[in-house]
């Protein structure tokens, strides 16, 4: 059980004393210190005497009381005195939290800063890009600053290590394509054309943009959060002063392994669709497996090929430039990595989506149907 | 409550601390008396701070026991020992302030969580008070680590590690990166801090003059052990090489110099009073 401080009031010849009993310390000062704010008789003095141990909530507490109500302290103890002395010496009435306004307030205020970074996030992700250019210039007149090492290591994150689980998400979704879209074409008893459907669709779109999506969320946000860190902990700073250039050695390997990366997977990401697509056509629809894959040669044309792979290396960028551009503005806490890493994903793959949709308009027009 | 009365509120038998091979600490004993400021010195990396975390149950040891007044921190979860946690409070080399929290809300967090009962406007003017008192200016309160200067930090963890009057004090390198009038104060604070509230502090330091102005007992870490505790004047006599070096180098003599001026100048003043 917790023993609680209390009080008592004893009035004698006039003069009204507040007595306090019990430990004067943090852990039981909770009860009486609502209660001596409530006092609202006029006190002339505060007794400590029969109090037990105090520390500097405790004495602090008496101090606010005497102070509010002018009465005095009696009965301190040689150590309540020091204590008392210490918190009067620190007194203070400033504001303990940052200044945060009402929700009306907060709101509008919110409205217009996002729309300020808005407009500031254009120019400053312009200037990015423009930075990216210099330092690809430049490491194109120094070719020997260019970190090849960085570069593979790179390759191997965004790259090797994201086969496995893009290869599962390809077949599951070459097979759920095969099977609704061979449930449809029944109907119509046109089943052998779940072969155009399957290979045509995953050379041209599925492929590379559930690709996109994997890297945006597994890479462009590991980017984010490594160069967010790096600049919180002060290590881009370090890097500047020592005549590295962060985007030398962190930006450009980070976008160029990305857009070499891309195209690669998002081809193999398509392949393994069409084994999904051909696996259900086999159980399925009776078209050998052997057969199904014949077939895709033959009905999906090589530019739906070229379609994909002029993308790939676009929405790679896209992603990289994302990641690595939210990751540059981290400021401050820890909670900003966090908000950036979100916001790097969610640009990566709304921008990534909108470019595809420009993409399909675009070689339609130009004969690639 | 028989373990109130240990004379010994820190423990340590046997203890080893390893990360892979790489042996931090052999078979250490230390034990930390009640109301005293024992200063830890040691060469950087001879392993003052993983001690410091083992005491505070935060770095699993590999042998050994370690108690926190009588309770057995090793075997115990790194989330667990709720009993012995509301009374130490600890100063992280780093700071390791709550960045989304101002200054003053990151002392409120320990009151909060240990003492939910106390009212926002008492744990508002608690805040303020613990700012002032380690120094820091009054507007600090409200503003975040991140707006801090380095040693404003270091004022800042120790208000939270006060914040909630710990017996049992942790303090890793207070006085590095102060200004030397700041780390004079801080090491008054500390002092007085100890004497009225019969704190026990465990004070790693680099800093001389802390050594000489504030700490009863020093203890020496060198070749994976505690090799040294006692007075400074003990120590001395002691034959490590390292310990020699140590409190005979030119800068130990110039902080025992100004040490002994200070003391012959309080003589002086008080004479005269
Ligand atoms: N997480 C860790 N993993 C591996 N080794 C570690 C880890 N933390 C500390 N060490 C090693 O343990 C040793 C002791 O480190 P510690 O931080 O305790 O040094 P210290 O005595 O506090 O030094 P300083 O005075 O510089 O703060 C060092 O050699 C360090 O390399
Ligand atoms: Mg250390």
């Amino acid at each position: 059980m917790r023993e609680w401080a209390e009080y008592t009031i004893e009035e004698a010849g006039g003069r009204a004393t507040v007595i306090i009993t019990g430990p004067l310390v943090v852990s039981s000062i909770g009860k009486l210190d609502p209660e001596l704010r409530g006092i609202t008789d006029s006190i002339q003095a505060i007794d400590i005497s029969e109090a037990g141990p105090i520390d500097t909530v405790g004495a602090w507490i008496v101090f606010r009381f005497s102070q509010r109500t002018g009465a005095d302290i009696v009965g301190a103890s040689e150590q309540a005195e020091v204590l008392l002395d210490a918190v009067e010496s620190a007194e203070s009435d400033a504001e303990v939290s940052p200044y945060r306004r009402q929700t009306l307030g907060r709101v509008t205020e919110h409205v217009g800063t996002k729309v300020i970074e808005f407009m500031g996030g254009v120019r400053s992700s312009v200037a990015f890009l423009g930075a990216i250019l210099i330092a690809m210039a430049s490491l194109a007149i120094h070719p020997r600053r260019f970190r090849v090492k960085a570069l593979v290591r790179q390759m191997e994150l965004v790259g090797v290590s994201s086969l496995p689980i893009i290869g599962l998400m390809s077949f599951l979704i070459g097979i759920v394509i095969a099977q609704q879209g061979a449930v449809q074409l029944q109907q119509f008893g046109a089943e052998t054309l779940t072969v155009n459907l399957v290979g045509r669709i995953t050379m041209r779109e599925l492929g590379v943009l559930m690709t996109a999506i994997m890297v945006a969320g597994r890479s462009g946000s590991a980017f984010a959060a490594q160069i967010g860190t790096m600049k919180l902990t002060e290590e881009i700073d370090a890097m500047r002063t020592i005549g590295v250039s962060p985007m030398e050695a962190l930006v450009i390997p980070r976008i160029l392994a990305a857009v070499l990366m891309m195209p690669l997977l998002g081809f193999y990401a398509s392949c393994i669709a069409i084994i999904g697509g051909a696996v259900i056509g086999d159980v399925m629809l009776g078209i050998p497996f052997w057969t199904f894959l014949a077939r895709v040669q033959e009905v999906v044309p090589t530019y739906d090929f070229w379609v994909g792979m002029v993308k790939a290396p676009v929405f790679g960028l896209i992603v990289a430039m994302a990641g690595c551009y939210q990751g540059m503005q981290v400021s401050g806490n820890a909670e900003e990595v966090g908000l950036r890493t979100t916001a790097a994903v969610v640009q990566a793959i709304f921008m990534v989506i909108v470019l595809d949709a420009f993409f399909a308009v675009f070689f339609t027009e130009i004969g690639w149907a | 409550m028989s373990e109130e009365e240990t004379d010994f509120p820190i423990r340590i038998r046997g203890l080893t601390n390893a990360f892979g091979d790489f042996v931090v600490h052999e078979d250490l004993d230390l034990d930390v008396r009640r109301g005293e400021i024992l200063g830890v010195v040691g060469g950087s990396g001879t392993g003052k701070s993983v001690l410091m975390r083992s005491i505070i149950g935060l770095q699993p040891p590999v042998k050994g026991d370690i108690e926190v007044f009588g309770h057995n921190i090793t075997q115990a979860e790194p989330d667990e020992v709720i009993g012995v946690r509301n009374r130490w409070g600890v100063l992280f080399q780093g700071g390791a302030l709550f960045s989304t929290l101002s200054v003053g809300e990151n002392v409120q967090v320990p009151l909060k969580q240990f003492y939910p009962e106390l009212k926002q406007q008492l744990l508002d003017e608690i805040s303020r008070y613990k700012v002032v008192l380690t120094g820091l200016p009054e507007d600090a309160a409200a503003k975040f680590p991140s707006e801090l200067s380095g040693g404003m930090r270091k004022r800042a963890g120790l208000a939270r590690a006060l914040a909630l009057d710990p017996e049992l004090l942790f303090l890793d390198e207070p006085t590095a990166g102060l200004d030397p009038i700041g780390g004079a104060k801080f090491d008054q604070l500390t002092r007085e801090l100890t004497d009225t509230l019969g704190l026990t502090v465990f004070l790693i330091t680099h800093d001389l003059d802390t050594l000489y102005a504030i700490c009863d007992r020093v203890a020496v870490l060198a070749d994976k052990k505690v090799i040294a505790v006692g007075t400074i004047p003990e120590l001395l006599e002691h034959d490590h090489p390292w310990i020699q070096e140590y409190f005979n180098g030119p800068r130990a003599r110039a902080a025992s110099a100004t040490h002994e001026r200070g003391k012959a100048l309080d003589k002086h003043g008080s004479e005269k009073a």
